[in-house]
């Protein structure tokens, strides 16, 4: 294995660019709530990278790219757990596949993927969650859920990998995963009070805008950056990521102007993260004019997609089914459709490679998709039958930002009482008995009086 | 005394304002405030979700005058509220027991 210092350079980018898209997507989200509930949504985000990043160093990188544990291409050992032997390549990566990287670089490469899969989820079960309940769920989930799919799809050791399903950048493990793991959970914690009479409307779509403009931007890195180097294929990911999400924006927001009679902002946002999700899979396998097709299909799809729930009574409050599951199949499956060998992988239906390709696509969406409905399911159960999941009423009408963190996000009133300081932080008792011989000065100052 | 409220379309407040100051009125309180009349509201549309908004924003106005400027004041004030258009506005007058200022306790009309 030779390192290139090219193709190094832009994984490490791209990581980089792969973990601004989370606090995107907290963005993206956050302005889609209430006011009352922005900061709870934001905290879920931030606190995703907190707990993935640590598991992903302990054990969870290894469980999912580490040596296949018995050959059966479900889940690796924990030889890498600890990230330990830090200089062994990537199991599976040899011959052609090699990679040109240190380990390490694909290990902070794929972490920042494993960040924001879950990350996805908030999405679905917005305005209702515990804290420390969605702690849990997302701990467990990263260990029993994403490492395992990551396993099979993306480890060249895994069976769906080895079995020829295609998934350029995470479309079955990132947002066909999240998607229906979003669905589950809210179908777990169930319906937020008065949903869907009483209207929830966005409360900043311009902060969901920004967001938005975030992920696009850090998507780049998501798709480019799987080329695990800075050569024609990471390119063709390049062009194929902005002209698919281009188009999926214009469809996206046609499509409502004929069923609503406006364009909206939000439609664009939405319709470019749905362009963004659908050509994921398919951004290494496609050409330019296949990603045109697939960004107007999904854009459209996705957009009708968002009125199931309603007929579902399912609130999935900020649409993941709708944008993640729906996007993430009908990319996936395109692949089946106008993958080109001439771009990478096999020829799709429209290449001359007949149903082939097609049908391990669609084996890949519903082991994925099964798996997942089933463990999220299960987890959720879990932790409401134990530590708890939802907030009570009070909590809820409250808002997640007070109930769940104390805080409040915009202090906007005039006339607004700030309330007055009743607590402040107190030295640690130790620190007192040691800084009291040099100094009288160490007591919590008097807040408030000298305003 | 009377007390003078008015709800007129927020970009009046400003010609409303300089009308009264023409004919005496020496303070005004302005309030944000949201109703409905005759006026109806509006549509907003988010993922094709239609929620319609039967609350218009308006701006009330309160003003404290002695009995005969009453009706200077408010005719001045219609006038300047006035488009024409639906969603214009009320003007209403009401008696006053009493009033003080607060930094010297004066009271009644010296208080205006």
């Amino acid at each position: 294995m030779q390192i290139d210092s090219g193709n190094t350079a832009w994984v490490l980018a791209s990581s980089a660019l792969v973990l601004f898209m989370t606090p995107g997507l907290a963005f993206f989200y956050g302005g889609m709530v209430r006011t009352k509930n922005v900061l709870g949504m934001l905290m879920q985000n931030y606190v995703v990278m907190g707990i993935v990043s640590i598991l992903w160093v302990l054990f969870t990188y290894s469980l999912a790219f580490g040596v296949d544990w018995g050959g059966h291409g479900f889940i690796g050992t924990l030889h890498f757990a600890g990230l330990a032997h830090p200089t062994q390549a990537v199991p599976g990566y040899v011959g052609p596949l090699a990679q040109s990287i240190p380990p390490l670089v694909f290990v902070s490469f794929q972490l920042m993927f494993a960040i924001i899969t879950p990350a996805l989820i908030t999405g679905s079960t917005a305005d209702r969650l515990k804290f420390g309940g969605f702690v849990a769920v997302i701990a467990l989930w990263a260990i029993f859920v994403y490492a395992p799919v990551a396993h099979w799809v993306f480890s060249p050791t895994g069976w769906l990998f080895k079995f020829g399903a295609e998934d350029f950048a995470g479309g079955t493990v990132v947002h066909l995963n999240a998607g229906i793991a979003g669905v589950a959970l809210a179908l777990v914690v169930g319906r937020r009070r008065h949903w869907p009479k009483e209207p929830m409307p966005p409360h900043s779509l311009p902060l969901t805008l920004l967001g938005a403009g975030m992920l696009w931007f850090g998507w780049f890195g998501f798709n480019a950056g799987s080329a695990l180097g800075a050569n024609q294929l990471a390119a063709q990911a390049f062009i194929n990521t902005n002209t698919a999400t281009a188009a999926a924006l214009l469809s996206w927001i046609a499509t409502e102007k004929l069923r609503n009679g406006k364009s909206t902002t939000l439609g664009a946002a939405s319709g470019a993260v749905a362009g963004l999700v659908a050509i994921t899979p398919a951004c290494g396998y496609v050409n330019a004019m296949g990603s045109i097709a697939i960004g107007l299909i999904a854009g459209c799809i996705c957009a009708l997609a968002t009125s199931l729930k309603f007929r579902l009574k399912l609130d999935d409050s900020l649409d993941v089914g709708a944008v993640h599951l729906v996007g993430g199949a009908t990319g996936a499956l395109l692949i089946g459709f106008f993958g080109t060998s001439s771009v990478g992988g096999a020829d799709g239906l429209f290449y001359g490679g007949g149903l082939t390709l097609l049908g391990k696509q669609a084996v890949a969406i519903g082991a994925v998709g099964a798996f997942s409905f089933v463990v999220t399911f299960l987890i959720g159960k879990l932790v409401s039958a134990t530590i708890g999941l939802r907030v009570d009423e009070a909590a809820e009408h409250q808002g997640l930002d007070n109930s769940q963190h104390a805080e409040t996000a915009y202090e906007l009133g005039l006339v607004l009482s700030r309330g007055r300081i009743t607590s402040t932080p107190e030295p640690l008792d130790g620190a007192v008995a040691a800084r009291s011989e040099g100094s009288s000065e160490i007591r919590t100052p008097a807040m408030g009086a000298d305003s | 005394m009377k007390l003078i409220t008015a709800i007129v379309k927020p970009f009046k407040v400003e010609d409303v304002k300089e009308a009264l100051k023409d004919v005496g009125v020496v303070g005004m309180t302005v309030s944000e405030a949201q109703g409905f009349g005759r006026q109806g509201g509006h549509t907003e549309v988010y993922r094709g979700a239609e929620y319609t908004v039967d609350f218009v924003p308006k701006v009330r106005i309160e003003i404290l005058v002695e009995d005969e400027l009453a009706q200077e004041v408010i005719e001045a004030l219609v006038k300047a509220a006035r488009t024409g258009q639906i969603g214009d506005g009320k003007v209403w007058a009401m008696p006053v027991e009493d009033v003080v200022r607060v930094r010297t306790g004066e009271r009644g009309p010296d208080a205006l």
